[in-house]
């Protein structure tokens, strides 16, 4: 029996869960990029889950989302983290919780 | 659901968990690179071969080196004497278990609304070719401009500063 | 003479071998075990091929340097790696003190893993593939990135600074080259108009006269070969770009801390990477398994292709002893200021070639556009040298 529609999306509902806590309850600022990453991820699962049994699989919209996705991920990811080495450079903590004044 | 099925779900979904529980960094960042794997795999059941491989050409080979860098260059590699955990930690776990059930909720609900099995679709590199310089031209050509920009961006945010001359 | 049925037999005889042994098992069972069958050829064939290659590397440096190699054991010292084995298998395997213990176990089996997938795709014959991916290429480019997590991850998890250097300068190289790879075999994709290796050698595969079609013998071909060379040598990590695993430099960068067998595993998948990367330049650009000479198809399209392999790494030898070392910096300019924009010009001149139609015309043109270009690069990469009195630079 092959797997229905419901279980993927279910997969890519639970990481992207996951990807929000780690988002949210991690004080390392990379582990907050990392979580971001989980969750865009688990959106390109959808996806291609609602692209296969979707009605019109010929049209490839699904495939090409996801495509796109992956390569502004990535470009984000690398912004993303270029950001959080300056930051370290200039205040020399990656701690999320000590950085909550607007003060240099 | 076919076994293969659980396996593949069941490695992403602990790679997810593994990322935001464990202390220390580096291992989160390889915990990361197995969820990764774990999705290429899933993408790979689900006959989007260009996906799969471009996922793991992408993720695994740039993205994650590109954190593991990141957390070396920051010292990551030293654990906080205030744990790792944030002081509002259980607001965020809250949030998440709640958006997860509101997710849940609207997939089983709505699962009734949308056909089950289709038709394998036979996708070539071709037509995803003909279809990325047809139909979908726009799009790549302003991802071009992007990641131009992101590149370029990066390296200026993350650039060391020029020495001023001491007068 | 070439359709004679013996040597098309011949040529076929690996197929038809493995056809008679899985005809043994019920029918139900037989795709199954041709393709057990398959890969148990792949992983005896090339370690066997490793061993064979140590060997003639230890022995051709040794004549290169102007002394014999190994002699001791066997005839000609043939039976070295044998010794080799053997050695490596009974050394005591020694883990770091305060090493990450789970990442220090798994990186050589990452690596050895993520480069055996590698010879999945790769035509070895006619109708020898193991699977016939539609995406072939880009399945090849990313099991190949993903070596490069676990050369990070041997490195960092060693705690030890000549690992964690060797590993560092490792990925950087391998990230920087991997462009140039990925871009120079574009030039071929455009040209066959598939992704799918198989049909890649059969576009090389007619011949015009008595000289073949392939790739290499285009201007844009030799161009996007020599690029794809560089970039093969510094994606394994091997002389002139062997700076992080130099003997002289980082002990031995980073695979310092590990002993005995695991060491053994990253010898051979470095090894196996270069084989890898040697086949995929081979189905690329030399027209994989099809014959120089028209007259020459009655051999075996198998043996054609791994004496172009093994001449691809007799090449690598004989670079390892004749080149010194390139130092990173170097390294790194090299890559993306000369071998990047040239695999760009590369790519619009393959279009030129593709679209201006058959003659003398495109020959000459695309030709004096690569020639006047490398000579315009160079000379701007030469001129940023600064050839003056040294400056020093003391520590504080």
């Amino acid at each position: 029996m092959t797997t229905p529609l419901a279980g993927y999306l279910l997969v890519a509902a639970l990481l992207f869960a996951i990807g929000l806590a780690g988002a949210l309850t991690r004080r390392n600022a990379i582990l907050v990029l990392i979580g971001i990453e989980l969750m865009l991820n688990a959106a390109n699962l959808n996806l291609i889950a609602f692209w296969r049994f979707g009605p019109h699989p010929e049209l490839l919209t699904g495939m090409m989302f996801a495509i796109f996705s992956i390569a502004v991920a990535a470009a984000e990811a690398a912004v993303g983290l270029g950001l959080v080495i300056a930051i370290h450079r200039h205040t020399n903590t990656t701690d999320l919780d000590k950085m909550n004044r607007m003060k240099g | 659901m076919t076994p293969v099925f659980y396996v593949l779900a069941a490695l992403t979904l602990a790679g997810g968990l593994a990322t935001v529980l464990l202390k220390h960094l580096v291992h989160c960042a390889l915990a990361t690179t197995v969820a990764f794997a774990g999705l290429a795999l899933l993408y790979l059941q689900l006959d989007a071969q260009f996906a799969g491989f471009a996922q793991i050409l992408v993720y695994i080979g740039a993205v994650a080196i590109l954190i593991v860098f990141a957390i070396l260059l920051t010292r990551g590699a030293e654990l906080p004497k205030d744990g790792v955990f944030s002081r509002t930690w259980f607001v965020g776990l809250v949030i998440a278990a709640g958006v997860f059930a509101v997710l849940g909720w609207a997939v089983l609900e709505s699962v009734r609304a949308v056909p089950q099995q289709m038709a394998v679709p036979a996708v070539t590199v071709r037509e995803i070719g003909i279809a990325l310089v047809g139909r979908y031209v726009l799009p790549l050509e302003i991802v071009a401009l992007l990641l131009t920009a992101a590149t370029i961006g990066a390296v200026i945010v993350a650039m060391h500063e020029k020495e001023r001359p001491k007068p | 003479m070439a359709t004679s049925p013996l040597f098309t037999n011949l040529d076929q005889i690996f197929m038809i071998l493995r056809d008679w042994l899985a005809g043994f098992m019920p029918a139900a069972f037989r795709p199954a075990a041709g393709v057990v069958l398959a890969v148990i050829a792949i992983v005896c064939v090339f370690p066997g091929l490793f061993a064979l290659t140590t060997v003639f590397e230890r022995k051709g440096l040794g004549r290169i340097q102007n002394r014999l190699g190994p002699n001791r054991v066997g005839p000609y010292g043939l039976f070295q790696p044998i010794a080799d084995g053997i050695k490596s298998l009974t050394k005591e395997d020694i883990v770091p003190f305060s090493a990450n213990t789970v990442v220090h176990f798994l990186a050589p089996l990452s690596l050895v893993v993520a480069v055996f997938m590698e010879f999945a795709v790769l035509p070895m014959g006619r109708n020898m593939v193991l699977v016939d991916l539609n995406a072939g290429l880009l399945y090849f480019f990313s099991m190949s990135a993903s070596t490069e997590l676990s050369v990070f991850m041997a490195g960092w998890s060693s705690r030890n600074k000549y690992s964690l250097l060797g590993a560092m300068r490792a990925v950087a190289q391998m990230i920087s080259y991997e462009v140039v790879l990925l871009l120079s075999s574009v030039s071929v994709v455009m040209i066959a108009g598939s992704l799918s290796l198989p049909k890649i050698v059969e576009a090389q595969n007619s011949y015009t006269g008595i000289f073949p079609h392939w790739y290499i013998f285009t201007p844009w071909g030799l161009a996007g070969f020599v690029m794809y060379a560089i970039a093969a040598t510094a994606e394994t990590n091997r002389s002139p770009f062997d700076l992080p695993e130099g003997e002289s430099e980082l002990v031995a960068g980073y695979h310092t801390e590990y002993s005995g067998f695991k060491f053994a595993l990253f010898f051979l998948g470095e090894y196996l990477a270069m084989f890898a990367i040697s086949g995929l330049g081979t189905t690329l650009f030399l027209g994989g398994w099809s014959a120089p000479l028209s007259f020459l198809t009655f051999i075996p399209s198998w043996i054609w292709f791994f004496s172009k392999v093994m001449l691809s790494i007799f090449v690598f030898i004989w670079m390892r002893g004749t080149l010194p070392r390139l130092r990173q910096d170097q390294l790194m300019n090299f890559a993306w200021k000369f071998v990047l924009p040239f695999t760009l010009l590369n790519l619009i001149v393959t279009a030129l070639w593709r679209f201006m139609g058959e003659g003398w015309l495109r020959w000459v043109v695309c030709t004096a556009i690569l020639v006047v270009a490398y000579v315009l690069m160079g000379r701007v990469e030469m001129r940023s040298e600064h050839f003056g009195p040294r400056r020093y630079r003391y520590a504080e």
